[in-house]
């Protein structure tokens, strides 16, 4: 009826907002709104940053305080694992407290400041959409890319706050070695960082319509982006490798040692390249859809998908998946290394005798067991999202169905469990086994392949108490099951931080995963392995426990 | 009869909120029970607590004789449940969705499934995330009738469904009480309950404020009677039960409303004056819902009289308005 009256009647105020602001209409409304939902997140992850470095910074010149102390540290950290653990060797020839700090920092907080940023971008463009809220407020007199342009703003924001505040922070600590250019660089690497892995999950947020799967992507970059790194630095100065990655970039301008700037100009490039792509990418695509076309799927089920079990594992298939392929391959990456490893070390028989007399190891076997920590901290991580899936489950309303029909609860948890626990295992098989072969291919010691996957089995105990912690969480607090990250987290900051540090042995023994035996530079030794499998079930039965008493949250 | 359903004086609370406050629910074997309420008034969660996804504060509910929180998986096998908002697996299609949950309450009627997803005209081979509010509604009925349960607990099933499919959703639940399975129906849409329920029960901050069939509850509100008559009816003001008497077409026709149990002798006071024509509506549902929900309309400025429901608002309402009385 008015139908073919009212939009010509609008037609001239719409092409006038249009024009008037574009695609980027209501970009600082969303801004302003983004920050406000960030209000206590984006502070919390800044503080805790900014707090981060100072702390070490502090410990670094309480614990080296002379230029002795400090050349001796740079002695034992100038092998293989060390360098692969740390960044490139050029730190070490003037190790002073701003090299100590910058070399031993950057690679680590740089993927912490990456995995901040991967998440504001996806919480605010494919989470948005995914939920179903993009679409109301693109209804509204907002431009086409509104959404990607705020978020990308607020991921600004958040880097330039973290660089200027390190800077400044640094600075005014007033350290020998710590100046105020060396200072400004360091904090500039971080939004560096930041920025490039903002513009990759930008794409990322394009590519797929989950935003799980858009932050596992990225994440998978950021992971990529490592291990390249951790390759290449292994190798010694050469490094091919690590140039191919962004940490490595930005481990590379050298803070405190020679201050140059070029490098950021990469990341840059590449975060200004990524990020064109992502607008481009958008606009080829519906809201709330992926690039790739919904596809449709069988109208009946198999009947192993209506099984608990078979149908947990189709929840956790792509997860599962991408984690046995990604470990597999981190493993692969650096078996690799460990043929350089051997011929870097074979010239420096200081080094050698050093090593024999901690504990009789060879050099290939204390680079593998220090490897193994990474590998299953990195296995953790997939362990924990696998425990925590019921939880997005049940909060997003999806467990109620099934909890109505003959399911019982335990059943229902327990075929998470049981992929958790079982997928956890695998994915550390996979990753050992990578290691092995490509180790095996790269000395010539076939031997290897067993004795690096089995070290990597060594730590299914601890992976399976991380899954326990994860449920009992569940079953006793489920609004704060969340927390259950802070097991990978705290072996991570332990296991990378706790020697340079020097951490007394309760933190370390705090983390399931500093009890496992350091294969195979040590001996195996079956009495933690049998206790943290008891705990384990221990925690696992008293999630159950919970779960079954509590109220199932429903929307 | 027996009992499918029996619930009284349930609590439950979410930190300060008070959801359920001593309700009350019988449901008998075979009937299909109407459960009314306005948004909040604690429908869901007293489905929830039956189904033992919420444990009961304190209060007694039984289902199929057996407690609904610890025997929930033996019950659920004889039961089917609908969700008010339903959510599926965005990597599942609709029809293996179907299956799983039809499987894991017991055996698959695979005819049945087939004949139900043809009759809501449902695609059962789009992904969760693709299909829309009301086709998402519709893989959970067809879920739920596909099963051989006895007892069925929809949660506002029809929600997003269109008017065909909703004459289609009221088609099945007719087979399905002629089956013999007990429904209880928590609806918005009161045709819909008029249409198919035995019995309804009004709940309003979580308690039962009124329980019974549509005509038992007619009975307790206000008949509109409108009366052509030889002589000019008089008196009728005085009359026990008798408000808002109005005079029309220059006093030969008269309108008023009555309690239901002063209907009789209502009438038999018209009769003193020659009646000619008589037309009479008996409440509809929005009118019982009204009536009970008065007091809220009242303070939403919506009527006339705080906290009293009974004595004004609902005669306002059920007897002025021409259009509402003649639907």
């Amino acid at each position: 009826m008015s139908g073919t009256a009212t939009p010509t009647a609008k037609a001239p105020a719409s092409t006038g907002a249009a024009t008037g602001a574009g695609a980027l209409a209501g970009v600082r409304t969303l801004i302003r709104f983004n920050l406000r939902r960030d209000r206590i997140r984006l502070p919390v992850w800044i503080v805790a940053l900014l707090l981060g470095t100072i702390t070490t910074a502090n410990s670094l010149s309480d614990l080296y305080p002379t230029a002795d102390q400090r050349a001796s540290a740079a002695e034992t950290l100038d092998s293989p694992a060390g360098l692969a653990l740390n960044g490139p060797r050029h730190y070490l020839d003037d190790y002073n407290l701003g090299s100590m700090l910058s070399h031993q920092m950057l690679g680590f907080m740089g993927v912490l400041v990456a995995l901040m940023s991967v998440l504001i971008i996806t919480r605010h463009t494919r989470g948005e959409e995914e939920t179903g809220r993009a679409e109301l407020v693109r209804s509204t007199v907002v431009g086409r890319h509104a959404h990607l342009a705020a978020a990308f703003a607020v991921a600004v924001l958040a880097n330039v706050a973290l660089a200027l505040l390190l800077a400044f922070g640094l600075t005014s600590m007033d350290i020998d070695g710590i100046d105020t250019g060396g200072s400004l660089l360091y904090g500039a690497a971080h939004a560096a960082i930041g920025l490039t892995f903002a513009a990759v999950a930008a794409v990322t947020a394009q590519i797929t319509e989950h935003t799980r799967a858009a932050s596992g992507m990225a994440l998978a970059v950021i992971g990529a982006a490592y291990v390249l790194r951790a390759s290449g630095d292994a190798g010694g100065d050469g490094a091919v490798l690590s140039w191919l990655s962004p940490i490595g970039w930005v481990q590379r301008t050298y803070p405190y040692v020679d201050n140059r700037w070029w490098p950021l100009a990469l990341c840059l490039g590449l975060a200004v390249g990524a990020a064109a792509l992502a607008f481009v990418l958008s606009t080829r695509r519906d809201v709330g859809a992926g690039l790739r076309a919904a596809r449709l799927g069988s109208p009946v089920a198999s009947h192993a998908l209506t099984r608990p079990l078979g149908f947990a594992l189709r929840l956790h298939r792509g997860v599962l998946i991408g984690f046995g392929t990604g470990l597999f391959l981190m493993g692969g990456m650096y078996g690799a290394v460990l043929g350089d490893a051997e011929d870097l070390l074979q010239d420096i028989d200081q080094f050698q005798e050093a090593l024999e007399e901690i504990g009789g190891a060879s050099i290939v076997e204390s680079f593998a067991s220090m490897i193994m920590v990474v590998l299953s901290i990195a296995a953790a991580v997939y362990v924990v999202m696998a425990a925590l899936r019921p939880r997005s489950e049940e909060t997003a309303g999806r467990a109620e169905p099934l909890l109505a029909t003959g399911l019982s609860r335990d059943r229902w948890v327990g075929s998470h469990l049981a992929v958790a626990l079982a997928g956890g295992t695998v994915v550390l098989l996979l990753a050992g086994l990578g290691f092995g072969l490509a180790g095996a291919a790269a000395t010539s010691d076939g031997g290897l392949v067993l004795q690096l996957t089995g070290a990597a089995l060594a730590y299914a105990p601890a992976l399976w108490v991380t899954v326990g912690v994860a449920v009992a969480l569940f079953g006793w607090f489920p609004k704060a099951s969340t927390a259950a990250w802070v097991v990978p987290v705290y072996a991570f900051v332990v296991g990378y931080l706790g020697e340079l540090l020097r951490f007394p042995d309760w933190m370390n023994n705090l983390s399931p995963y500093g009890h496992v035996p350091q294969l195979p530079a040590a001996d195996m030794t079956w009495t933690p392995m049998v206790i943290l499998t008891a705990v384990a079930a221990g925690l696992i039965w008293l999630g159950l426990a919970g779960f079954r008493r509590r109220d199932l949250e429903t929307k | 009869m027996t009992k499918a359903i029996t619930v009284s004086g349930l609590h439950k609370s979410f930190g300060r909120t008070h959801a359920l406050d001593g309700l009350d629910l019988d449901v008998e074997t075979g009937e299909v029970h109407g459960f009314l309420g306005p948004n909040g008034a604690g429908k869901s969660t007293t489905i929830r607590v039956l189904l033992g996804l919420l444990r009961a504060d304190s209060g007694a509910a039984r289902l199929l004789g057996k407690d609904p929180w610890h025997q929930a998986v033996e019950l659920h096998r004889r039961l089917a449940y609908v969700p008010g908002d339903v959510e599926l697996w965005p990597n599942l299609t609709g029809g293996e969705a179907i299956d799983l949950l039809s499987r894991l309450r017991g055996e698959l009627d695979k005819a049945r499934r087939d004949e139900l997803i043809e009759r809501f005209d449902l695609d059962p081979t789009k992904k969760g995330r693709a299909y829309s509010k009301g086709n998402r509604q519709k893989v959970a009925i067809v879920a739920a009738l596909a099963s051989d349960a006895e007892l069925l607990l929809l949660d506002e099933p029809t929600a997003g469904l269109d008017p065909l499919m909703e004459v289609a959703f009221q088609d099945v639940i007719k087979e399905a009480k002629a089956a013999g399975k007990t429904v209880l129906l928590s609806s918005h849409i009161l045709a819909q309950v008029e249409k198919l329920c035995d019995r309804v029960s009004i709940i309003r901050l979580g308690k039962t404020v009124q329980s019974g069939t549509l005509s038992e509850l007619r009975h307790l509100t206000r008949t509109t009677i409108e009366a052509e008559t030889e002589r000019p009816a008089t008196g009728l003001d005085g009359l026990p039960g008798v408000h808002d008497v109005q005079t029309l077409d220059g006093a030969d026709r008269v309108r008023f409303a009555v309690d239901g149990a002063q209907l009789d002798g209502a009438v038999r006071k018209l009769t003193d004056f020659g009646i000619r024509s008589l037309v009479s509506h008996p409440p509809t549902l929005e009118e019982l819902m009204l009536r009970h929900y008065g007091d809220e309309l009242a303070a939403n400025g919506h009527g006339d009289a705080p906290g009293n429901g009974h004595s004004t608002t609902s005669g306002a309402d059920g007897t002025d308005g021409t259009d509402g009385a003649d639907r």
